[in-house]
């Protein structure tokens, strides 16, 4: 079997999740005895439009990510969406909640008609998606599953449940009951219950999972006598793309 | 002599983030030499109005993947200033401890995996690893314990989790710091490998003096915290940022350039070393003077080296954070400090791996934020990073066509520019594009 060809490639984000790529460290090797990276700016200087795989950071936010990422889609036979920006529209959705003409004025003043940018998407709205690392950023074990399950032609599993089952399997005491907020009871597993674990609040950055149980999240917020306004923030905090 | 050259580099790789060189030389004159900036506006300054207290160092974290830690207590720091907020001993310890893990991070992958790969002849880690695969294992080793120290403090090892205003939601236990410890020790030998085979590599001879602008503290090497000095002559308040550090628009470029005592200053190791030589530890100091790093240097390219000298400065001194803490215990009871919202202006300056880092923040009685100004390294050094290209140009400019673009990239990779951090804010744009 001949190498898959993968391109790594970045729209508008932090470069966090390339990183988390580099960060494999004692897998790094390894993956590059089994794939054929051929596109990595980040990282190489060697550059190819040749590739089966395409993996996807950042949102798309601007006219010249929409034609980038329109030409990938032509070219790639697989696309996987890594990261919260690329899967659900992350932070950077921020953007669109506060307005993007507003943002552009505050920003940029009279220079404004200069800058090429548009409301912030992920990446599905241009292109279909085959698999998603969620998570800012996924966690490494998640980016090397993804990558292993393409590579034997398996389809990577991602958790349907929330991260308030992993965070019970783990022992952890409900950051309700220490006086925090948290999103764990509607946001999407597979993260190892991250946040909570380091007894801070889940933001929900792994998108919500598909049937979300609204009523339970309603209960506990009315059971610790706070309001859907105490948790707005962290419910748009990377999920303000969402319809 | 090339008497017309042309030379357009798009996009520049071994950088974060997307930039372009641009270089038309006509008749042996340099009509124009640039560093052009598509990578996309991020606009966090509006995302963060309206945005609780504390809320701002998990968003602004997400500015930068590579130096997210720099954002967090960049912001943090901004947060505290504004609210009145004074951080346990503790806290501080930690925090030094986690941001040195930052700068080896970061600095390690720069070296080795960006910057080294032109010094040996390959173009990227990925050959280099088939024709150096020594090197590369020591810098994986070293990249996975800075990465592990930040994991282990901050709990996570990029966009840390457990760094938030008031000290932290969870700290190291004593296992886990001697655990932290043992890790560092172990990296010396490889220190000591590196330092052998980065002697070798020749470094191009090229000087321009510049501003240097760094944080600088009466005891430690400053990272974390410390007052703002210049090599110009001054040194100020990190609060008081605005009386010498401006941002100005260039005419060969609308792009925003920042500036101080001169036309443009320089931030980041090299600045770092030059303004705070005196406080690094005996090792470093020693390292220095293996690769040939006097103080002060005023070739750019010895940033490279100026990276390496602050790892082994941040090992050692990180064995000394850990020694002290252990001897004193860490205790639970002064993880956090009681928070009271109020309405002020506060500002927060830390050094990122690539230099000074600003954030500004001003919050209404409630603890939502009215207004954010936030100033990056990389935008810091765009000016400085033409007017070297422009002075090392003509110095080059016999080679062949192939020859100059590399050299110049690598004069721009020197400066390890962090394009997705600079560009929520700058703008450039070409007469001719």
């Amino acid at each position: 079997m001949s190498k898959p060809k993968v391109g790594v490639f970045g729209l508008t984000g932090c470069g966090g999740c390339q990183l988390e790529i580099l960060n494999l460290e004692d897998q790094l090797l390894d993956l590059i005895a089994a794939i054929d990276i051929v596109h990595f700016t980040e990282a190489i200087t060697e550059h190819s439009d040749n590739y089966d795989i395409a993996l996807i950071e950042g949102s798309v936010a601007t006219r010249h990510d929409v034609e980038r990422l329109e030409h990938i889609g032509k070219v790639a036979k697989i696309i996987v969406a890594i990261g919260a920006c690329s899967c659900i529209g992350g932070v950077n959705c921020l953007k669109n909640l506060y307005g993007l003409e507003k943002a552009k004025e505050l920003v940029y003043g009279d220079k404004k008609g200069w800058i090429d940018a548009i409301e912030t998407k992920p990446i599905d709205t241009y292109v279909k998606v085959d698999y998603h690392a969620r998570g800012c950023p996924p966690t490494r074990t998640e980016i090397v599953d993804v990558i292993k399950s393409l590579i034997v032609g398996k389809v990577p599993e991602i958790p349907n449940y929330p991260v308030c089952i992993e965070c019970k399997r783990l022992g952890n005491t409900c950051m309700y009951d220490l006086g925090k907020t948290c999103m764990g009871v509607v946001s999407r597993a597979g993260c190892g219950a991250r946040c909570p674990s380091s007894k801070s609040g889940c933001e929900a950055c792994r998108g919500f999972i598909d049937d979300p149980n609204v009523n339970a999240q309603k209960d506990l917020l009315a059971k610790y006598n706070l309001k859907i306004e105490d948790i707005t923030g962290m419910f748009n905090l990377y999920n303000a793309c969402k319809k | 002599m090339a008497e017309n050259l042309n030379i357009e580099v798009s996009p520049i790789s071994r950088v974060e983030g997307h930039g372009d060189l641009v270089i038309d030389v006509k008749n042996k004159k340099v009509e124009e030499l640039i560093m052009r900036i598509p990578e996309s506006p991020r606009f966090f300054e509006a995302m963060l109005v309206g945005r609780n207290w504390t809320e701002p160092s998990h968003i602004t974290s997400r500015i930068c993947g590579i130096c997210s830690v720099a954002h967090t207590y960049a912001s943090i720091k901004a947060t505290e200033a504004a609210l009145g907020v004074k951080p346990s001993e503790q806290t501080i310890k930690l925090r030094k401890l986690i941001f040195h893990h930052e700068i080896v991070q970061s600095n390690t992958l720069h070296v080795y995996f960006l910057a080294a790969p032109d010094f040996l002849g390959v173009g990227s880690v990925v050959p280099l690893a088939e024709t150096h695969p020594e090197v590369v294992q020591i810098a994986l080793r070293l990249k996975q314990t800075a990465n592990e120290m930040v994991r282990i403090v901050g709990g996570r090892a990029v966009h840390p989790i457990t760094t938030v205003v008031g000290g932290f939601t969870k700290i190291p236990t004593e296992k886990e710091m001697l655990q932290m410890k043992n890790m560092l020790k172990a990296a010396y030998p490889d220190m000591e490998k590196s330092l052998k085979v980065l002697k070798t590599l020749k470094m191009p001879q090229f000087e321009r003096e510049t501003e240097y602008i760094s944080l600088t503290d009466k005891k430690d090497y400053a990272l974390y915290d410390g007052d703002i000095k210049s090599s110009d002559g001054w040194t100020i308040d990190d609060q008081q940022y605005l009386t010498r550090i401006n941002e100005k628009v260039v005419k060969h470029s609308t792009g925003k350039h920042c500036w101080a005592s001169r036309d443009s200053f320089l931030v980041g190791a090299l600045a770092r070393f030059n303004n705070n030589y005196d406080k690094l530890t005996d090792n470093a100091k020693t390292y220095a003077a293996e690769l040939g790093l006097k103080n002060p240097c005023y070739n750019t390219f010895m940033n490279n080296f100026a990276q390496f000298v602050e790892i082994i400065n941040s090992i050692d001194d990180s064995i000394k954070l850990i020694d002290d803490m252990m001897e004193s215990g860490l205790d639970e009871n002064k993880a956090m400090v009681d928070i009271n919202v109020k309405a002020g202006r506060g500002v927060g300056v830390v050094e990122a791996p690539r230099g000074l880092l600003i954030h500004d923040y001003t919050y209404d009685n409630e603890g939502r934020i009215l207004k954010a100004n936030l100033i990056i390294p990389t935008n810091m050094n765009y000016a400085n990073v033409e007017m070297d290209m422009n002075a090392y140009l003509p110095q080059i400019i016999d080679k062949s066509e192939d020859e100059i673009r590399l050299a110049m990239e690598m004069l721009i990779r020197a400066y390890d520019p962090c394009i997705s951090c600079s560009t929520h804010f700058l703008n450039i744009k070409l007469a001719n594009k």
